[in-house]
């Protein structure tokens, strides 16, 4: 039995040709490839069909409030800076209802994995339009169509300064586990956005449109190179695979954080003395 | 009544009446027992707000309203203190605050504050001026006052500390001859205390129950938790960070919690409100948590600075769905401290959300209390090192199973808000979700054998039962000391659950009064509702202010 796969066979609850099976599959992989403890390891999401990824990964896992993986997350880290700490759920779950925590997490920096999968619609509650879905799109309540501009997670994880900003899709299961194994290694808050088909919600946004409307970014690209990165976030034409941005070297929220700064025990491992308590009486 | 002197200042926000407090509160400290409260309108600067302190003989913990000796610091002082003036009250203030009509109608002395201040080298050596005159007022030693003076100023330059003492000595020579009070005993040889606010507490005991991690949003009367934390975070292993909201503050303590530390979100009702789901997150993971919520008058944003006991019904039924939980209710500072160090070995044991309820009254509030101690019980840790296959909510060890955190051992911690199986995977068999919901409700019954015990003041055979929680603790409880009545008070420091066996006080009372700092009765309802006891009066205030001793007498005197 490899790590992170269940020693017997599972109930999964996604639809069959649903884009979440590549992404477990890269998922496991890239864990597996890099080594990773499956006991150091923990999963946060929250509510949706992507948040239910950790049910279906055999390590630990939170599986929290719909748009709340984050604040799990950067708490767990935080505590316990020797984890290695992934939040996962779709669009809506983690660009709607948990948007506050997506901007504040990236001027945090924590040293986290974010994956995102974004297939542009609810699938759990059976296809209403999501902070990314396209103008037009119709939906059962968006009926003539969506109206708001879409949601662009690239250019708003740069413009708050995050240092890993990239995009997959779930149709390429190469491509996308080694871009979640960078997305791990990076130090700091890393942000995968994984491009997804809904196979029973979203017939706009399909796998082949996806094939069509997407290109991989080659060598040439510098991922240093902040400005072209936001050129390429803001593209609508086609939407560029792979890593857009990133930056090394910052020092990240467990890091900066004044607990840290001189002793790198994790909090939880430290001993509370209570006659140092009680002298403050 | 005890032998008292409520001495007030009253002035703008932003004039420093908060450092003239604390400079007081040094001198008076040596000589009487000192109990302090301040009152502030939600304005960073003008207004008028207040520092009230009551002096005595005795050891004291509540507020009065009768003024003994008003300083009128602001032009809008005095409209707003007249109706806390007696008939001996002894105004002080400048003569363009009080109109010559209305200085005729009380015992009134003229303090030309500008004009000395000025001399004095501006307007900011007032406080120091106002020092000096009370000091010679009351008769308390210069040389501790002067010593006060350069310990809170000695990270100024030296010429600022010799300014304040010049200061303090025309403060000092300017009191008028005609100036008496009334006269109350010093206390000789005063034991020793512990002195402390009641935000100062809660932080302490926090420490003292292993608190490890704070994640919150500022939200006054809360936030004074938060920023003692902030301050001695680094020295006792606290990571503290300010949260986007609350929310997030408190997603972030289940997090913690989860991975093994101990977290503490502070708030008040509005952001508790926010919290309300997170709060079932908690009671369906069984994963502790504690939430300290220091209650202000609402609805909404209310009355930001004031006090009230309005949110134990927002404690008491917050989160969707049925679980378990702790409310605990300090009404005094070594309750805030002990109860809270408490708090986290609760919500460990047992593996729920722990409320600790104060309000803005307690925790802004300083009073002395005995000396006191925490042992290391609080800090008792309940959380297991894992085996291979661990399940996380294992139905064989009773209602409270096992809690292990991820990396500590080699099993797997699988947290789900979603109903779950055994391990902790989504499950919609309902045969598994009746015994997972009735393995959370078992903890009731286990948590209240580790009830925080009612403590009952007054005679045993009394005919009228008090009954109280929180911060009402004080004023009660210096009214059955004082009282010829045979009234007896009940403080209730757990409002949650509540034990069959506090039956046994009420089947004595001839009469059952139930006194709260709020609208409606809510503990009232909730005595009625948990223990079917018939509650006969209701004395309730909601107007943002706590009790006065004198209201408490004249309300309970009105029933009979």
């Amino acid at each position: 039995m490899n790590n992170f796969e269940f020693n017997r066979e599972i109930d999964i609850a996604w639809c069959p040709g649903c884009g979440n099976f590549g992404i477990r599959k890269a998922l496991q992989k890239a864990l597996q490839e890099l080594g990773i403890e499956p006991a150091m390891t923990v999963l946060t999401s929250g509510i949706g069909q992507a948040a239910k990824m950790p049910q279906y990964v055999d390590t630990n896992f939170f599986n929290g409030l719909h748009g709340r993986g984050l604040p799990l997350a950067v708490a767990i880290k935080s505590v316990n800076p020797e984890l290695t700490v992934i939040a996962e759920g779709g669009d809506g779950d983690m660009y709607g209802e948990g948007g506050n925590h997506f901007i504040h997490n990236i001027r945090r920096n924590p040293d986290i994995t974010h994956l995102v999968h974004n297939n542009m619609i609810y699938g759990l509650t059976k296809g209403q339009g999501s902070p990314t879905s396209m103008p037009g799109l119709k939906t059962t309540v968006q009926i003539d169509g969506v109206i708001n501009e879409p949601f662009n997670p690239l250019s708003v994880a740069l413009s708050l300064g995050a240092t890993f900003v990239a995009r997959g899709f779930s149709g390429d299961m190469e491509q996308l586990t080694e871009l979640i194994k960078a997305a791990i290694t990076h130090k700091g808050y890393a942000l995968l956005d994984i491009f997804q088909p809904c196979v029973s919600f979203n017939k706009t946004n399909t796998f082949k449109w996806y094939k069509e409307n997407t290109y991989y970014l080659d060598s040439d690209h510098d991922p240093a190179d902040l400005s072209k990165a936001f050129d390429l976030a803001l593209k609508k034409d086609k939407y560029p695979l792979g890593i857009l941005y990133k930056k090394e070297g910052l020092e990240t929220f467990e890091e900066k954080t004044p607990v840290y700064r001189e002793n790198k025990t994790p909090v939880i491992k430290r001993k509370r003395d209570i006659s140092k308590v009680n002298n403050l009486l | 009544m005890k032998e008292t002197l409520n001495i007030v200042l009253s002035g703008q926000a932003g004039q420093g009446l908060m450092t003239l407090e604390s400079l007081l509160a040094d001198v008076i400290r040596k000589e009487y027992y000192l109990f302090t409260s301040p009152e502030f309108m939600s304005r960073v600067r003008g207004g008028n707000n207040s520092v009230e302190l009551v002096l005595s003989s005795e050891p004291i913990e509540s507020w009065r309203k009768i003024i003994d000796i008003l300083f009128v610091l602001g032009p809008e002082s005095f409209v707003r203190m007249k109706p806390r003036l007696g008939k001996d009250t002894l105004v002080i203030s400048e003569s363009k605050f009080v109109s010559s009509d209305e200085q005729k109608d009380i015992s009134f002395i003229e303090l030309p504050l500008a004009e000395l201040s000025k001399e004095a080298g501006g307007q900011i050596y007032g406080n120091t001026i106002i020092f000096g005159y009370i000091c010679r007022l009351l008769g308390v030693s210069t040389d501790s006052a002067r010593n006060s003076i350069s310990r809170k100023f000695a990270k100024l330059k030296d010429d600022v500390i010799q300014k304040n003492l010049v200061a303090f000595d025309m403060g000092y020579d300017s009191l008028a001859k005609e100036a008496s009070i009334k006269n109350i005993s010093k206390v000789k040889n005063k034991p020793p205390t512990r002195v402390m606010d009641g935000s100062t507490a809660v932080g302490i005991g926090a420490l003292a129950g292993g608190v490890n991690y704070l994640a919150s949003y500022p939200m006054s009367p809360s936030t004074g938790v938060m920023m003692y934390l902030a301050r001695k975070g680094k020295e006792f292993d606290v990571l503290v960070e300010q949260a986007e909201d609350e929310i997030a503050a408190l997603n972030m303590v289940i997090g913690a919690w989860y991975a093994g530390a101990r977290g503490l979100a502070t708030t008040s009702g509005g952001g508790f409100a926010l919290m309300c789901e997170a709060l079932s997150l908690s009671g369906i993971t069984e994963t502790p948590c504690v939430i300290h919520l220091a209650q202000r008058p609402g609805p909404a944003t209310g009355l930001p600075t004031r006090t009230e006991q309005g949110d134990l019904n927002l404690a008491l039924y917050a989160g969707h769905g049925e679980f378990p939980r702790i409310i605990l209710s300090p009404g005094n500072i070594k309750d805030a401290a002990l109860l809270t160090s408490k708090a986290f070995r609760l919500a460990d044991k047992y593996q729920v959300p722990v409320i600790i309820l104060t309000d803005q009254y307690l925790l802004d509030s300083m009073s002395e209390t005995e000396p006191f101690e925490f042992d290391e019980s609080a800090l008792e840790s309940f959380v297991v090192e894992t085996k291979s296959g661990y399940l996380r909510y294992d139905l064989s060890k009773g209602p409270i199973s096992p809690r292990g955190i991820p990396g500590f051992g080699k099993g797997f911690v699988k947290a789900d808000s979603d109903e779950h199986t055994e391990e902790g995977l989504i499950t919609e068999d309902f045969d598994v979700r009746n015994s997972m919901n009735e393995k959370r409700l078992a903890k009731k019954a286990l948590i209240l054998q580790d009830y925080q015990d009612a403590q009952l003041y007054g005679p045993d055979d009394y005919d009228r039962l008090l009954v109280g929680f929180g911060s009402t603790y004080g004023v009660l409880k210096e009214y059955v000391e004082t009282t010829d009545k045979k009234d007896t008070f009940l403080y209730l420091k757990q409002v949650y659950p509540l034990p069959e066996t506090l039956k046994k006080y009420f089947e004595k009372a001839g009469e059952v009064v139930v006194v709260e700092n709020n609208a409606t009765g809510q503990l009232a309802a909730l005595l009625k509702g948990e223990l079917d006891i018939k509650v006969d009066h209701n004395i309730l205030k909601y107007s943002g202010e706590p009790f006065s001793i004198e209201e408490i007498e004249d309300r309970i005197g009105g029933l009979s």
